[in-house]
């Protein structure tokens, strides 16, 4: 499994590269919804069928709405000028991906082997959750009674984006 | 922006309700299976959005949907709130106590407060997308005036 999700992720990586080098917009927008659906891919292989849910409907209005943004205005993406500063920022870019591949194969050998877990945590949830919650799926029992907190600030999260959305966007306001 | 040809507009009106259906379902039955209120919303989302897109802007009333929709969301959120504050009244003293009465196990109706929840995030999340979209929509209308 760790071949095929090396696989799937590669190609997502090339596929969000292809994203932001395209010179027609919309062949960029499907090229990012490779690297959506390509994460479905992997939620799914790593037994998530939740967030496969999520991100298969999210990614989805997402792509609509885009490529409806794009079929209305323009498909061309602006010419850009290679000049010093553009040099500068690449081969920042550049020392940084060094830097980090450098230290995130030092810190690899210390980390648990893949499919492990280190969560004394996790071990309660998962022995005990159903009978405590009542709910036979286990992550809407966390979702809704461990951990109803974290999941009422995700509510008031897109609460918020839709107020700042009508907030920013609507010109003419409600008379 | 204008609708599509009658075979799409068809299309969407036959699809639209299927998947209108299928998100009430994944969001009534997040406590027993894979999904919950934020994929089921989204999903219900999803069909209203098919909808306004097939048939163009002229279809719906777009400034009373979007007033609606905003409405509906407050309120979800406001219920949730609501619900969760009761469990400080009812048994221990609680935030997000859940203080219905469990159930059997894989039944429907079980789980406590859990499935209100899932309805109320549900209802918040479709709402909010369909405001979002709706408010784009009619941006770009009083752009092209």
């Amino acid at each position: 499994m760790e071949v095929m999700l090396s696989v799937i992720i590669g190609s997502m990586i090339v596929a969000a590269i292809a994203a932001i080098h395209a010179r027609d917009l919309l062949s960029a927008i499907i090229a990012q919804g490779f690297v959506g659906y390509g994460l479905v891919i992997c939620f799914v292989m790593l037994r998530a069928p939740d967030l496969a849910i999520v991100q298969i409907v999210v990614e989805t209005i997402t792509l609509v709405i885009m490529v409806a943004v794009v079929l209305d205005s323009s498909r061309k993406e602006l010419e850009t000028v290679i000049d010093r500063r553009q040099v500068a920022t690449t081969g920042m870019s550049l020392l940084f991906l060094v830097l980090l591949l450098f230290f995130f194969n030092r810190a690899i050998g210390s980390l648990a082997r893949f499919g492990d877990h280190t969560l004394r945590m996790s071990e309660a949830y998962v022995t005990g959750a159903a009978e405590q919650t009542g709910s036979i799926n286990l992550v809407t029992g966390v979702l809704w009674d461990f951990r109803g907190y974290d999941t009422l600030g995700e509510a008031t999260v897109l609460f918020t984006a839709a107020i700042g959305v009508l907030t920013i966007i609507r010109l003419e306001g409600k008379k | 922006m204008r609708g599509m040809s009658v075979i799409v507009k068809k299309i969407a009106q036959l699809m639209s309700s299927l998947i209108f259906v299928y998100g009430i379902y994944i969001i009534t039955h997040g406590h027993l299976t894979p999904g919950g209120g934020f994929a089921g919303g989204a999903l219900v989302a999803g069909a209203f959005i098919l909808l306004i897109l097939a048939n163009g802007s002229e279809y719906v009333r777009l400034k009373r949907q979007e007033e609606g929709s905003s409405l509906i969301e407050s309120i979800a959120v406001l219920s949730a709130l609501v619900l969760a504050t009761v469990g400080l009244a009812a048994g221990s003293l609680v935030f997000f106590n859940n203080w219905l009465p469990g159930g059997i196990p894989g039944q429907l109706i079980s789980a406590g407060t859990i499935p209100l929840y899932n309805i109320f995030i549900g209802m918040e999340v479709a709402a909010a997308l369909i405001t979002i979209f709706l408010a784009l929509v009619i941006y770009k209308e009083e752009i092209s005036k």
